[in-house]
């Protein structure tokens, strides 16, 4: 990888801190997605960035601001994703469409976060999980120039990786597994918890090096708001794409079940409270779109500033952004 | 502060899954044993603050138990036990500056300059001409260090060493 970062830490903080050059290929990139989409007959849409509601996921936090008019205060939050205004716009009867534009988390810079980031989501109607995923792999052949993905299921890369199969091993082989030292009681840690941590540490640095692999079939405890297989109930239609250590994209063959729906909102605030964070009302407007009825389709985010990372070979998303938060 | 010792953060990576909990994979030296080992905490955690400083002080002496150092400006005197010296100890030259780190005033970690300058005191003569310097040979400074040093350094000249490392650099410029 391009070492550009120390070079550039040195300019003035006023300075963009990403290069003349690549602001250019940056923008040729955007268009490229953009015609990507043209060329399929998948609309362009606009979300409110600020909303009456937030997330409950129990592990994304909303930035939230108040407007203030006299007496009244409302709260609005930014969004985390264009994912529940894009499905009230396909229960309204939108047809196919995507974002690309900015979504906000809550949570702390890194190598390969800044709270403020480039998001592109599209939604396509009739698709299944496999059928989007298909399409995603062309996307990425086209703007990344390189091989067709790979498939792996959650299930398989466990087996793989770790030698554990994750329906029957018990919670301590999977601690032992993590061969990690922990500053909190990793025995009270949810099994999803534990999952994760093993895919971060011992799966993620071994997959997709070559070309980009696609993680299928998650555990349907992790479902979030994808579908749960009927062929196979302990797996959900969410997949994850991964390349060269940087977790790309995250889809779904969406949940089109309003009462499911809520079930797994109040599910997140149950953890949400065992977790000590605080409650978030589930959003009522998509609620509601989902009972008037989303049509069937598959759904997709991924972040534009990591595939631009990827792109052009960059160490730090930092390097990515004109004003990365520390310049912002 | 870690298990009751003051702790030096050498790496710290936070980890954020799309889905999931962030968490902090923290690489951390204990400063009085010296350890370093790699943790796994939950991003938000909190941990005790240590009361740890550095200071610079001279070297002084030994009184056979305890190695004394001094500030030069306010003359305050601090003593160290063999423990925080550790290795230090082989670098140890009177009137030289070390770092000391103090941990509630007492001294835990006594750590050189990055290079020091040294008198060799013995090593055998090496072959007139051999300038490749291919392997070195064992030299003997002033403070009882042991370091490879190129073929044609020979006893009573001063080379500067690298602390960190323990390698020989080049000959002292003076």
């Amino acid at each position: 990888m391009k070492n550009s970062r120390c070079q550039i830490a040195e300019t003035p903080v006023w300075q963009m801190q990403i290069t003349p050059t690549n602001l250019r290929l940056r923008a040729q990139l955007l268009a490229r997605i953009r015609a990507f989409f043209t060329n399929k007959n998948v609309t362009e849409v606009d979300v409110p960035v600020l909303s009456h509601n937030g997330v409950t996921d129990p592990y994304l936090d909303n930035f939230v601001t108040q407007l203030t008019l006299g007496q009244t205060s409302t709260s609005l939050y930014l969004q985390t994703s264009p994912e529940y205004a894009m499905k009230r716009m396909l229960a309204s009867g939108s047809g196919c469409i995507y974002y690309l534009g900015k979504a906000f988390r809550h949570e702390g810079a890194g190598r390969q976060h800044n709270p403020e980031f480039t998001m592109l989501e599209w939604y396509r109607i009739g698709f299944d999980d496999r059928a989007l995923m298909h399409e995603i792999d062309e996307l990425l052949m086209d703007v990344l120039s390189v091989a067709s993905a790979e498939y792996l299921s959650y299930h398989a890369a466990f087996l793989h990786y770790v030698d554990l199969d994750i329906n029957t091993a018990s919670h301590d082989e999977l601690i032992t597994a993590l061969a990690m030292d922990f500053h909190y009681d990793i025995q009270q840690a949810s099994r999803d918890h534990v999952l994760q941590l093993l895919f971060n540490i011992h799966i993620e640095p071994k997959i997709g090096k070559e070309r980009p692999c696609f993680i299928i079939d998650f555990p349907a405890s992790q479902a979030a708001l994808a579908k749960i297989s009927s062929a196979d109930p302990r797996y959900a239609h969410r997949f994850e794409v991964y390349f060269k250590g940087i977790e790309l994209a995250n889809g779904y063959w969406e949940l089109t079940d309003a009462q499911e729906q809520s079930r797994r909102f109040a599910a997140d605030n149950v953890i949400r409270e065992a977790e000590g964070a605080v409650q978030v009302v589930p959003d009522p407007r998509l609620i509601a779109a989902l009972t008037h009825g989303l049509p069937e389709c598959a759904g997709v985010a991924l972040g534009v500033d990591r595939l631009f990372m990827l792109a052009e070979n960059l160490d730090s998303i930092e390097d990515t952004l004109a004003f990365p938060l520390p310049r912002a | 502060m870690l298990d009751g010792e003051p702790c030096n953060i050498l790496e710290n990576e936070y980890v954020k899954p799309g889905k999931g909990q962030a968490f902090n994979r923290v690489k951390i030296r204990k400063l009085v044993s010296g350890k370093v080992l790699e943790k796994t905490f939950r991003s938000g955690e909190s941990v005790e603050g240590a009361d740890v400083m550095d200071t610079e002080l001279s070297y002084l002496y030994n009184d056979g138990e305890f190695w004394h150092f001094m500030n030069n400006e306010t003359f305050e005197q601090v003593a160290a036990d063999e423990k925080a010296l550790g290795d230090t100890v082989k670098w140890l030259v009177e009137n030289d500056l070390f770092t000391i780190t103090l941990w509630n005033g007492t001294p835990i970690v006594v750590t050189p300059q990055n290079f020091v300058e040294l008198e060799i005191t013995e090593t055998d003569p090496g072959l007139k001409g051999d300038t490749a310097g291919t392997g070195g040979k064992p030299a003997t400074l002033a403070t009882g260090a042991v370091v490879r040093v190129p073929l044609f350094i020979q006893t009573g000249e001063v080379i500067k060493v690298d602390t960190r490392s323990g390698e020989y650099v080049s000959r002292a410029s003076k």
